[in-house]
């Protein structure tokens, strides 16, 4: 005899996704499996719209993580405008777009620590669920939660300031930037009154991953262990090796820190990954063609990002880079819950590269704009929040798009976080005849920690119950429990 | 003279997904509204969804009234004030709702300006920048009942 669990939806994920679990009779796991309905209609929406509109369209994917398309979106146009691959643009065009970037990356991984991962290390991943929110943080450490939303604050008010505004902002167009920055603009965000300022970002950077270690060091066996399992790792490098997050060469390395993929242009990506199509998810499975679909498959984000980087090219997140690569002798960390710890230092970086950006004067400049020859074809890499995130187009000779195909980041993290959730099932579920709440809460937590974001998959935003069901062989429903 | 409330209208939704962008449409009709009758105390503002950082924002305002898109079996729109509530957070948590951010921004920043909460009915929500027929009616029902329920709270 064997049991189905099924959690249906996965709360504090975006979009739409359920968790089956699969128990035999004597309650050990069989298989569990994160199925996402991912909607792929966009590729097709965008062919026949002219290619300049696409940064701007889409956006239209999510309002989530809209800057994080768009620039993708932009660097493949500057292909296909003949600007080169994404270090040809002129000094303002390109640091503005950093700066957008570094702007997101700063706002959605505060986002993301303080109101969805936070509240797991201050309430335990069993804690009260009532309390288990930023809600919960307000009230027993108001301080932190404020921290989070100005973070948040912060970061949003920079892509307002390099995006021209926050709904199908259009800052980033084919080869360049439609803007440049201000002197009052900078001088705001230099000098701002308190908390919202530069300096005051990257000190509440440095405060929140004093936060994460101090939760770390006090839990460390929970965290080392909690859905560990060895990986590849993909992610954008600078061609020197620093972490770049809007540019690049493309590297993965394994699980011991081998380089698997050798800092390849990514113009040719479809030359080493595949995408493969099971008939239980609606999500595509990436992985490196030369390993196959069973070892090809790989992380992307937070962690893989500073497994594949060298080193990171800022002094305070370079100063943490060196303490938590210590931890694992400076081999690839596999450790689930260190993604927190990754972010958070990512965190760090991003609040040192905004402060280090609007310092540099290239940002006042008036050359926003450059073409060359045009091409038909253009690929577009970037690092998004949650990971490697690919647009590719191919244009007609009416400048119209007849082709799009986009890897985004959640999708990359497809194998890695149904592993996760076996691996946390396996864990926390064998042998009970009972789910709980934490039970559940566990196999989000593993879920949450590569921040997916399923939004792309559907637009009908809340009214739906966590949703848990047992089913025996027969598929007849043993138990079901639903929470509000 | 009385000084005059400050009041903070906020559409929210995704302009890409047809009727979901009835939001941004209300805030852009009433953009020329506010303008011609030099209403210098109101603020508009719309965003793809309401966040914790609205808190922040929502403090320095008397009046707050948020403007969304809704699926719900409504008549053209509903206007109801919206209470704090910690109660369950929604799934979608890289999103939250308007009672979520009331209570977010009474528990931070100890201020709770009066809310309400515009609902204006949709119908289609595919990628498309284009309200169907129905949703525009709606809107114009909808703008002739919130501008003459603004005109009427500020004259009293």
């Amino acid at each position: 005899m064997s049991k189905k669990i099924t959690i249906e939806p996965v709360t504090r994920v975006e979009g739409h996704g359920k968790v089956t679990i699969h128990m035999d009779a004597q309650g050990n796991i069989q298989q569990s499996r994160l199925h996402i309905v991912e909607f792929r209609g966009f590729e097709r929406f965008v062919q026949g719209r002219p290619y300049w509109e696409a940064p701007v369209l889409v956006q239209r994917l999510c309002g989530i993580c809209p800057v994080s398309h768009h620039l993708a979106a932009a660097k493949a146009l500057d292909v296909i405008v003949g600007a080169g691959t994404g270090d040809g643009l002129t000094p303002t065009g390109e640091k503005m777009r950093r700066l957008m970037h570094y702007g997101q990356f700063f706002q959605s991984h505060a986002l993301h620590f303080f109101h969805l991962s936070a509240p797991d290390f201050l309430f335990g991943v069993d804690g009260d669920p009532a309390t288990r929110n930023i809600i919960g943080i307000a009230l027993t450490n108001p301080e932190l939660a404020v921290q989070g939303v100005m973070m948040r604050k912060f970061g949003q008010e920079i892509i307002r300031a390099t995006a021209g505004k926050k709904i199908h902002g259009t800052g980033a167009i084919p080869g360049g930037i439609n803007k440049n920055l201000s002197i009052e603009e900078r001088d705001e965000f230099l000098k701002g009154a308190d908390p919202l300022n530069a300096d005051k970002m990257v000190s509440w950077a440095e405060e929140a991953l004093d936060f994460f270690k101090k939760y770390y060091f006090a839990n460390k066996d929970f965290v080392d262990n909690f859905s560990y399992f060895p990986s590849n790792h993909l992610s954008l490098v600078r061609k020197d090796g620093a972490l770049d997050i809007y540019h690049g060469v493309l590297r993965a390395v394994d699980a011991d820190g081998k380089k698997i993929l050798h800092d390849v242009d990514y113009q040719d990506y479809d030359k080493y990954i595949e995408e493969e199509v099971r008939s239980w998810s609606y999500m595509k499975f990436p992985y490196l063609k030369e390993f196959g679909k069973e070892k090809g498959w790989y992380r992307v984000g937070p962690l893989a990002r500073l497994n594949t980087a060298d080193f990171i090219p800022t002094p305070l997140a370079q100063k943490e880079f060196e303490a938590y690569k210590a931890l694992t002798n400076g081999k690839p960390n596999n450790h689930c819950l260190h993604m927190h710890y990754a972010r958070l230092i990512e965190t760090l970086h991003a609040a040192e590269m905004i402060r280090e950006l609007l310092n540099d004067p290239d940002l006042l400049g008036d050359d926003l704009v450059i073409k060359g020859e045009k091409q038909k074809e253009g690929v577009g890499l970037i690092e998004a929040p949650r990971g490697t995130l690919f647009h590719h187009y191919r244009i007609n000779d009416n400048d119209q798009i007849e082709m799009a195909n986009l890897i985004v980041s959640t999708t990359n993290n497809n194998e890695p976080m149904n592993k996760a959730v076996n691996h946390v099932a396996k864990s926390v579920m064998t042998g009970k005849e009972v789910i709980t709440e934490g039970m559940m809460n566990a196999v989000e937590v593993a879920i949450r920690a590569y921040d997916p974001c399923l939004s792309c998959a559907t637009h009908a935003l809340g009214k739906m119950p966590l949703e848990l069901t047992l089913v025996g062989p027969d598929d007849q429903i043993l138990d079901r429990k639903r929470t509000h | 003279m009385n000084q005059k409330p400050s009041i903070l209208i906020f559409g929210y939704g995704n302009p890409g997904r047809q009727d979901d962008g009835l939001g941004a449409a209300f805030i852009e009709r009433m953009e020329q509204w506010v303008e011609n009758n030099a209403f210098q105390n109101i603020t508009l503002d719309t965003n793809y969804q309401l966040n914790i950082e609205d808190a922040e924002q929502i403090a320095a305002f008397d009046h707050v009234c948020f403007v969304d898109a809704s699926i719900e079996p409504i008549e053209q729109f509903s206007f109801t004030k919206v209470e704090p509530s910690d109660a369950k957070v929604e799934f979608t948590m890289h999103a939250v709702s308007p009672a979520f951010v009331l209570d977010l921004c009474q528990k931070l920043f100890s201020k709770t300006p009066e809310t309400w909460l515009l609902h204006l009915k949709g119908y289609h929500w595919e990628f498309e920048e284009k309200l169907s027929e129905e949703a525009k009616t709606n809107l114009e029902a909808a703008l002739e009942f919130f501008q003459q329920h603004l005109i009427k709270k500020m004259n009293n």
